[in-house]
């Protein structure tokens, strides 16, 4: 039956995932002739509009590459201008930036379990028609979406497009009553966490096995890297963060305004799977028992199951967060740390012509930023490598591996299986323009 | 009455504003109540080409989009531009500054020639616009007020005095004061003076002020020996576009 059969799906302007895009399957007479992943999201040339702008300015204007995960490019971009200028930020600093990574990965990954990805796995369209069905869901995700939105507005000014965190350290530091404010919030969550793991263990995933490349940070102490480390993967890659361009091997392919990526093999992924798979054993305790009871184990090569991951590490955050919030209230806060910076009229930080590289690990997997400054800040030089676009190829190494495998079943469900395929990435559509809908063409 | 049809339609932009909805947390539930979400791609599957209030988040920087916002502008009763990139051109538009073919081929290399692109553009710079909710992000007490007027079929008028005057009622030590230079004075307030109140300075986010020397506050510029000039070049981050609306 599949020998004559014909396949064409063609999905313009994918839903739920953040930012354009189109899958195109072609099927004819049972033979795969075209799967693509096509990126049309207008172009925004990020790299290109910060040449001859102030390094001081990079994060405010790179957060905006994505509103989702504003403060990891905030991250990224400052660690870059810091290792260009050679500035050295203070113990409080970084772990004062960790906690706000932990908050956008935990915000992050709440967003697409619920409102993006389990909307599939229970059968409806969107989140809405679950307001009626599934309110205490609904009602649970946008009240764990809020709690993190709180933390961040305490922390950085808001979630989205963060004010206060800046090269240098941070404009505004969380006072005494904030801290408290922070613990209450995040202690409030711990039974919606509970909630969370419990409902993705009633969900069933489609069972796909493709073994990949895994790439993502990692360290020789016990913490789980998300902030700094050095490039690792399960093939047995180690590189410095210097040598990120060895790793992504940017190259463009046709219809597609994103960057497509390669390492050891003609793909890799990156992401919350990926980061189990190299760094299982660093998660924290209530992270691997709801591992556990969500039957996770590494190395796992189902790529629906980056859900899971999400959840496992949401779980992690949580409680990192908790631990960090803990140790500022048992040691205080500097607040003389605050600096303004503006523009640095005032030469507060001592500005030099360099290089530098930001790899921090943000929701949807490892994230570059790289500039080059000349001796008055000015950058000269921009280039940023976004987890979507390193993801680009492995998903459609993904697609070309299951759609021969699934070729017995309706089209309506070979688009959904793709759709839930792309959307298990939770790709960022937005940042890989510099990237989604499923064109089914002749099946 | 039937509740009103609401369409979230994302051009360039970085889908922050469209995630400032998401994070209202329950009161987007209240929301809901009052207004019917038939298109939303960002989290919705369904979609709908009949609807009442298009809400349009981005800048339109390609041919293709130029045609889609013209589209969108013929079905909608109420075109409202969501956030800076929609309502200035924001920060896409430092592209402006560059020669296109030359920015295209530094971004994408060899790729470039598959890449389309024209100078970016703010919504009204292309087709009517009933109602602005300026901001990168959108800052959500001015949703809904934007949104309650929308419903009652009422004008909202935008701010058109300086972000100083919030910073002030705010009591925030002004910028200039520690040597630093911000956009406060000749930028539209309605953000509470968000940046100043968290210790950064005023980026111009939410546009300028129509006429400066009335509406902004041109005696702290003044105090501290700072040319307008000098200031009006730095709102290129993210108010480049507004050069085509001289050029009308
Ligand atoms: S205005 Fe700012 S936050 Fe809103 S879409 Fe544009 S860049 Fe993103
Ligand atoms: S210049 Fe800036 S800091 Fe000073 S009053 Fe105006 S907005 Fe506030
Ligand atoms: S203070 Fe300035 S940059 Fe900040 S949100 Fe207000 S207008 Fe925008």
């Amino acid at each position: 039956m599949n020998k004559s059969r014909n396949v064409k799906v063609n999905v313009e302007y994918l839903t739920r995932v953040e930012g354009h895009g189109n899958i195109v399957v072609n099927v004819k007479d049972g033979k795969l002739e075209d799967c693509r992943l096509d990126i049309i999201e207008p172009p925004r040339f990020f790299e290109g509009m910060l040449r001859g702008r102030s390094i001081f300015e990079a994060q405010h204007i790179t957060s905006r590459i994505c509103g989702i995960c504003a403060c990891g490019h905030s991250l990224a971009s400052i660690q870059a201008g810091e290792d260009a200028l050679g500035f050295v930020a203070s113990e409080q600093t970084i772990r004062l930036r960790k906690l706000l990574l932990h908050q956008e990965i935990l915000d992050s990954h709440i967003l697409h379990i619920y409102l993006l990805a389990a909307p599939d796995l229970l059968g409806v369209k969107s989140f809405v028609p679950l307001i009626d069905t599934h309110n205490k869901v609904v009602r649970r995700a946008l009240r764990m979406k809020k709690n993190c939105n709180n933390i961040c507005d305490i922390l950085v000014g808001r979630h989205v497009h963060p004010i206060s965190a800046i090269v240098g350290g941070f404009t505004k530091l969380p006072k005494e009553k904030d801290l408290d404010t922070m613990l209450d919030i995040l202690k409030s969550m711990q039974p919606d966490m509970d909630a969370t793991i419990e409902l993705l263990a009633t969900l069933k995933f489609p069972d796909f096995q493709r073994p990949t490349e895994y790439v993502a940070l990692v360290n020789d102490t016990d913490e789980y890297p998300l902030l700094s480390g050095e490039i690792g993967s399960t093939d047995g890659l180690k590189l410095n963060k210097k040598d990120y361009l060895k790793l992504t091997n940017e190259f463009m392919v046709p219809l597609s305004s994103a960057k497509h990526t390669k390492a050891s093999r003609s793909s890799y992924m990156v992401g919350a799977l990926a980061r189990l798979n190299l760094n299982f054993n660093k998660l924290n305790l209530k992270a691997k028992k709801a591992a556990d009871l969500l039957q996770f184990k590494p190395v796992c090569t189902n790529p629906y199951l980056n859900t899971v991951a999400q959840a496992i590490e949401s779980v992690h955050c949580l409680e990192e967060s908790i631990t960090l919030i803990e140790h500022f209230k048992a040691n205080g806060l500097k607040q003389e740390e605050a600096i303004v910076v503006g523009l640095n009229e005032k030469g507060t930080i001592p500005v030099r012509a360099g290089k530098g590289v930001g790899a921090v690990e943000v929701p949807r997997g490892i994230l570059f930023h790289d500039y080059e400054i000349d001796k008055d800040g000015k950058i000269i030089n921009a280039n940023c490598i976004i987890p979507t676009g390193q993801n680009l190829g492995n998903v459609e190494d993904d697609m070309r591996k299951l759609v021969p495998e699934i070729l017995d079943k309706s089209d309506e469900e070979i688009t959904l299986m793709m759709e839930m395929l792309v959307r298990a990435y939770d790709p960022c559509i937005s940042c890989s323009t510099h990237f989604l809908d499923v064109k089914f063409t002749n099946r | 009455m039937s509740k009103p049809k609401v369409a979230f339609f994302d051009f360039a932009c970085c889908e922050g504003c469209q995630l400032q909805m998401a994070n209202f947390g329950e009161v987007l539930l209240d929301i809901l109540n009052l207004v019917d979400i038939v298109t939303f791609r960002e989290v919705m599957s369904e979609k709908s080409e009949i609807y009442d209030i298009a809400i349009i988040e981005g800048s339109i920087t390609t041919a293709h989009d130029t045609e889609r916002i013209k589209n969108i502008r013929a079905k909608a009763k109420v075109v409202i531009a969501y956030g800076s990139c929609a309502t200035i051109g924001g920060i896409n538009g430092m592209k402006n500054k560059f020669d296109l073919e030359e920015i295209k081929k530094y971004v994408y290399r060899d790729g470039a020639k598959q890449i389309e692109t024209l100078p970016t553009r703010a919504v009204h710079q292309v087709v009517k616009v009933d109602y602005f909710i300026n901001c990168c992000p959108v800052y959500p007490p001015e949703i809904l007020k934007v949104l309650k007027c929308v419903i009652a079929g009422i004008p909202y008028a935008v701010p058109d005095y300086a972000v100083c005057v919030e910073c002030k009622l705010n009591e925030n030590v002004c910028m200039y004061d520690k040597g630093i230079t911000c956009l406060g004075p000749v930028t539209k307030a309605g953000c509470n003076s968000w940046c100043i109140n968290n210790g950064n300075i005023c980026y111009g986010c939410r546009g300028m002020v129509t006429n400066p020397a009335k509406n902004g506050q041109l005696d702290i510029l003044a105090r501290h020996k700072i040319p307008l000039d000098w200031i009006t070049n730095k709102l290129d981050m993210y108010n480049k576009p507004r050069e085509l609306d001289e050029q009308k």
